[in-house]
């Protein structure tokens, strides 16, 4: 099995991004996702500045590098800038919406299906793959049970079954939307919204009025209020097959993330519990940590 | 403009007519579709029935089969979407690639429209429709303004048909798992959110209390209006400050944008709300046909007659009406 980072979901800065980046090429990391997936106003790296990051971090280690497109696509802006990212000629697309798939599947390209794209069976995996998909990131709230049934259903038809690639650890991102909600907290209206999102590293915490952590605002993206951890589960998924985990970006302490997945890659023993949430590979409510998950 | 009219129920089906839909959209009783509620959608016997008024007077029905199948419950999908064909339904309403590849491979005569889960905001998204399926329609989410409804429908072949008025979807429609999250249940996978089994109302010496699933969603002092605890409209802390963080308890109402939307060329406008009361669908349906028949006898002096907005403004959530991101300038 190998790791995989995924696209950063939170708004950093410039530097952060080239400083976050320089670290993780030295880490165990099989695959890197660059490029912005959640809000077109975050411009602090154009397409051609990520092409010039994907180039130098190749010339630097050797994990393979993916450019991951937007996943709410709505104006005519925004899917002509899609259109750069599909046609940028060097590297293997991540596509988030429809649109990237049409885009992709039009000039015969190989492509990954994000997690943002609504394929929870194996007739739906079929039509993918025929539009030229190549790895499944599943959306998020998959169970172990109904990838695995997917998979067996594809089987089934006799199509050979894309690489396997499970969200592994991060905020979820659970939803999009047309609204602005960082904005909306900072009582900003969204067209002058000020970039507010990137004084939030890692998103703002969204509570009840009881205190529980529920939700992580990002932009126009709602996370979970827990990091999802599978690290526990690596038996199921490697029973499964996945063939990647994916580890999502968080500001702080991201090389020890890597290092305890990689470690159990490498053979240690999976910890039998871990901190975070695992309900959805449970097949429960997401927010949920599920008790005997390290003896699944 | 068509206008498209939801029936939860025969009596509904029978109300929307009434009151002069032009469509009709229904449910099975399952999870093959977006409002899968205990009691809710129409049986054999009643869905003949409707039929039979609806071949009667010359209007249309369409079959929702919107969710997204289960790999185990495969086979509910697939008789879902064969009996919506026996049926000789006027359109089958479908979002899962799965699903649709299905439908036009083994009822090639059977018109399907992309169903808002289906989330298609742009027009390259509704060409892999067309291209793979053959779609003859598409519904587009609700987080689109009018200059982006506009500019899809320019650009695509695909008819278009949007959301007129009921409840609010503040997320884009199929991109959203806060249900599952807390409860389990999804729309995409349950055609449910929020579910009602996962909804405790407490009365506390703070006060009424909802919870979805144990999480509380909002609390209301005395006099307050309470309404039914959809996670997105609950009240949150976010930054030390208590309140609708993501969205409010609105409806979105567009009597205001008919000339707009006929002017960009949307092809019929949709009327949410399946597990609404036949009373609410025929006071709403009421209100709109007058008011298209009002702009289609003379488009250039077209006004919102009061009556018809006090009339939805009293079967509004929260009595609050919105234009949702229509009215949005920006991106």
């Amino acid at each position: 099995m190998k790791l995989s980072l995924g696209p950063v979901l939170f708004f950093w800065g410039r530097e952060q991004y080239f400083n976050f980046y320089s670290d993780m090429i030295e880490q165990p990391l099989d695959v890197i996702y660059l490029g912005e997936t959640v809000c077109s106003k975050r411009r602090a790296l154009s397409l051609d500045d990520w092409l010039g990051l994907a180039r130098e971090l190749k010339q630097q280690g050797s994990a393979e590098l993916v450019l991951s497109g937007l996943t709410l696509v709505e104006a005519a802006s925004e899917l002509s800038s899609l259109k750069r990212l599909c046609d940028n000629g060097e590297l293997l697309v991540e596509a988030n919406d429809i649109g990237a798939v049409q885009l992709l599947s039009e000039r015969k390209l190989p492509f990954v299906a994000g997690p943002a794209l609504n394929i929870y069976n194996g007739h739906a995996l079929r039509e993918f793959i025929d539009a030229g998909m190549q790895r499944w990131v599943p959306p998020v709230e998959c169970s172990a049970d109904l990838v695995a049934a997917s998979l067996r259903q594809l089987e089934a038809m006799g199509v050979a079954r894309p690489e396997l690639e499970i969200f592994a650890y991060g905020h979820l991102p659970l939803a999009f939307s047309a609204r602005c909600f960082t904005a909306r907290a900072e009582n900003r209206p969204k067209d002058d919204c000020q970039f507010c999102c990137q004084g939030y590293p890692e998103g703002i915490a969204l509570d009840s009025q009881e205190g529980q952590r529920l939700f992580t605002i990002n932009g126009i993206q709602t996370m979970s209020g827990e990091v999802c951890n599978l690290l526990a589960d690596y038996p199921r998924l490697q029973q499964l097959g996945a063939d990647l985990l994916r580890l999502s970006p968080r500001a702080e302490n991201m090389q020890e993330v890597v290092q305890s997945f990689a470690r159990v890659l490498q053979g240690a023993d999976a910890p039998l519990a871990v901190s975070g949430c695992n309900g959805y590979w449970h097949g429960v409510p997401g927010m949920l940590r599920a008790e005997e998950a390290g003896l699944c | 403009m068509q206008l498209v009219c939801p029936a939860g129920s025969l009596p509904a089906l029978k109300a929307a007519v009434r009151q002069g839909a032009d469509a009709v959209y229904v449910g099975f009783r399952d999870d093959t579709n977006a409002r899968h509620f205990a009691g809710l959608n129409l049986d054999e016997k009643q869905l003949q029935q409707g039929l039979e008024l609806i071949r009667q007077q010359g209007r249309k029905l369409y079959v929702a089969v919107n969710t997204y199948a289960q790999p185990e419950g495969w086979q509910r999908w697939q008789r879902a979407v064969d009996h919506a064909a026996a049926l000789g339904v006027d359109a089958l309403i479908a979002a899962d690639p799965g699903v649709l590849a299905y439908a036009a491979k083994q009822h090639p005569t059977l018109n399907l429209h992309l169903s808002v889960q289906g989330s298609a905001t742009n027009a390259q998204s509704l060409a892999f429709y067309q291209s793979r399926y053959n779609i003859k329609r598409a519904v587009l989410p609700r987080v689109l303004s009018l200059a982006q409804v506009k500019q899809v429908a320019a650009t695509s072949s695909v008819p278009i048909e949007v959301f007129a008025f009921g409840s609010l979807c503040i997320m884009a429609e199929g991109r959203c798992h806060l249900s599952s999250y807390l409860t389990g249940e999804s729309p995409n996978l349950c055609g449910v959110c929020s579910p009602a089994k996962a909804v405790r109302w407490e009365e506390t010496p703070e006060g009424l209390t909802s919870r979805l699933n144990g999480v509380m969603i909002d609390r209301y002092a005395e006099g307050e209006s309470a309404g039914y605890p959809t996670l997105c409209k609950g009240r949150f802390m976010v930054n030390g400050q208590r309140f609708h963080a993501l969205e409010e308890p609105t409806s979105l109402n567009t009597l205001d944008l008919i000339p707009q939307l006929a002017a960009v060329g949307v092809t019929a406008v949709k009327i949410e709300g399946r597990q609404r009361s036949p009373a609410y669908v025929e006071q709403v349906v009421k209100v709109w046909r007058e008011a298209l028949d009002s702009y289609q006898q003379n488009p250039a002096n077209y006004s919102v007659a009061s009556h018809w907005r006090n009339v939805l403004s009293g079967l509004s959530e929260g009595s609050q009406t919105t234009l949702g991101a229509y009215h949005r300038a920006w991106q």
